[in-house]
């Protein structure tokens, strides 16, 4: 039988240790070791070494691969004095990281020597609660969730494509949510537009909107813009800022005016389009990869472009496009996975197939090329019912 | 033959077709074929002798622009995607 303190002892026989002086001349380095903090949430709660990532020394075994897959990455475990991680680091070594080190003398160390320490935001209990399935995501986390919480998307369109879109945001705890739409909600909306609903008839969509996100997640502040997106107006309503915009428009002139002021102030457009059966859905990430007008140079002429009110859609298209583009805005603000820049979806309700097509940046590109010719708003009505230049 | 996916808002011009399967060596060849058979799909896919500039033409997954445009070689197993531009959200 071993006391604790014996038990102890053993312990930091068999592991390395590093001393909090030798982790801070490593911390600011290129091959950095990652930090793993083992303490328990309120220790962490009151402060915590830069980068360092969390979890419990009760829960260390069961998480610790999903937050660390490469067992050869180098560690540097601690807790308050440097006994609990010792345990943790030993456990570490048994399940096959190869490098992890124990932190001598623990935060209390590190603090006391004056080094930077990071004091973290922290969710409400009832934010736990409400986004508890998202904390249990290693993906995302309490980071990711201040991040949502944080973070501020543009919907262009409270309709179709808007309404899951903005749904899905609206429960993820996306904290900022903008939505422009000049339409009131109208009967022959509510076969698919589900953020709305019979007793809003003759409402201002974005009004009905916003009581119904508000009451999904108080968390969330609704802007409302009652008004059609234009070249006069656009300017004003990004310059709010703005981390993503959804584009569920329903007509060619917004979509190129979206593009072009997204590309001029540098905000990824997360972009659908529907009709009948068949959508399609990417993201245009100015700087990464291409813009609409890489793809689309021209908007082809009216009688090849039926809008939804003239050919129709089927009421669930619009929720599975819009919810893949809330898919493609929440990955966008983790900054996780990989998302659909360069690459369009198309989806097939028919067949229900999905085929994907890559788009490529076009270095001619009047926007968003090398050289450009366009750099101003230009009369978007006009440019999409123009004739043709034929090439 | 390759098979061609046809786009909501040309059907009517094909009979209602989602797919067709047309014969040809290049893309153009491929196109040709189907105007052949569809004349009116002709004033919809080309302009002054080739492809019009709101049609996205995709042959394994890349737009014949960035390929060898209406040359590019087609093989019989290949997947050709006419691709419009759509804007319906609402």
């Amino acid at each position: 039988m071993a006391t604790y303190r014996e038990l102890l002892a053993r312990v930091k026989e068999e592991i390395e240790e590093i001393s909090t002086v030798e982790a801070r001349e490593r911390i600011s380095t290129q091959d950095a070791p990652l930090f793993v903090d083992v303490r328990e949430p309120d220790e962490w709660e009151e402060g915590h070494i830069p980068g360092a990532i969390h979890v419990t020394r009760g829960r260390l075994e069961s998480r610790i691969e999903g937050l660390v897959p490469d067992k050869s990455r180098e560690l540097v475990v601690y807790c308050s004095v440097g006994a609990r991680s010792a345990f943790a680091t030993k456990a570490l070594g048994e399940m096959g990281y190869t490098d992890a080190v124990n932190l001598a003398g623990g935060f209390s160390d590190w603090k006391r020597s004056g080094y930077e320490i990071t004091i973290p935001r922290t969710l409400t209990p009832e934010q736990r609660a409400r986004y508890s399935r998202h904390l249990l995501i290693p993906e995302v986390g309490e980071d990711g969730q201040q991040r949502l919480l944080d973070a501020r998307v543009l919907l262009v369109g409270a309709g179709g494509l808007g309404s899951p879109a903005s749904l899905y945001l609206a429960a993820a705890g996306v904290g900022t949510l903008g939505i422009v739409d000049a339409d009131v909600v109208d009967e022959s909306n509510l076969q698919r537009q589900i953020v709305h609903s019979t007793e809003r008839l003759g409402e201002p969509k974005v009004l009905s909107a916003k009581r119904t996100l508000e009451a999904l997640n108080p968390d969330v502040r609704i802007e409302a813009f009652q008004e059609r997106l234009t070249s006069e107006n656009v300017d004003r309503i990004l310059a709010e800022g703005w981390d993503v915009i959804v584009d569920g428009a329903d007509n060619f002139p917004t979509r190129y005016l979206v593009n072009d002021a997204s590309v001029w102030h540098g905000i990824p457009v997360v972009h659908g389009s529907i009709f009948r059966f068949e959508g399609q859905v990417t993201v245009f990430a100015p700087g990464v990869g291409p813009c609409y007008r890489c793809l689309f140079p021209q908007p082809p002429p009216p009688e090849l472009a039926p809008s939804c009110a003239e050919g129709g859609v089927l009421g669930v298209l619009p929720g599975i496009i819009g919810s893949i583009q809330a898919n493609e805005t929440l990955k966008l603000i983790l900054d996780r996975g990989e998302s659909l820049a360069g690459r369009l979806l198309l989806f097939d309700a028919l067949g229900t197939t999905l085929d994907e097509v890559n788009v490529r940046r076009d270095p001619d590109c009047p926007v968003c090329g090398d050289s450009p010719t366009i750099t101003e708003y230009v009369d978007y009505v006009e440019f999409c019912n123009a004739p043709l230049q034929l090439g | 033959m390759a098979l061609v996916r046809i786009p909501p808002t040309l059907r009517s011009e094909v009979g209602g077709a989602r797919e067709l399967e047309a014969s040809g060596e290049t893309v153009g060849d491929v196109i040709d074929d189907l105007v052949e058979r569809f004349p009116p799909l002709g004033d919809q896919l080309l302009q002054n002798g080739g492809l019009a500039s709101f049609v996205n033409v995709f042959l394994g997954g890349e737009d014949v622009r960035t390929l060898d445009g209406l040359e590019t070689p087609v093989r019989e197993s290949s997947t050709v995607i006419l691709l419009p531009a759509m804007a319906g959200g609402n």
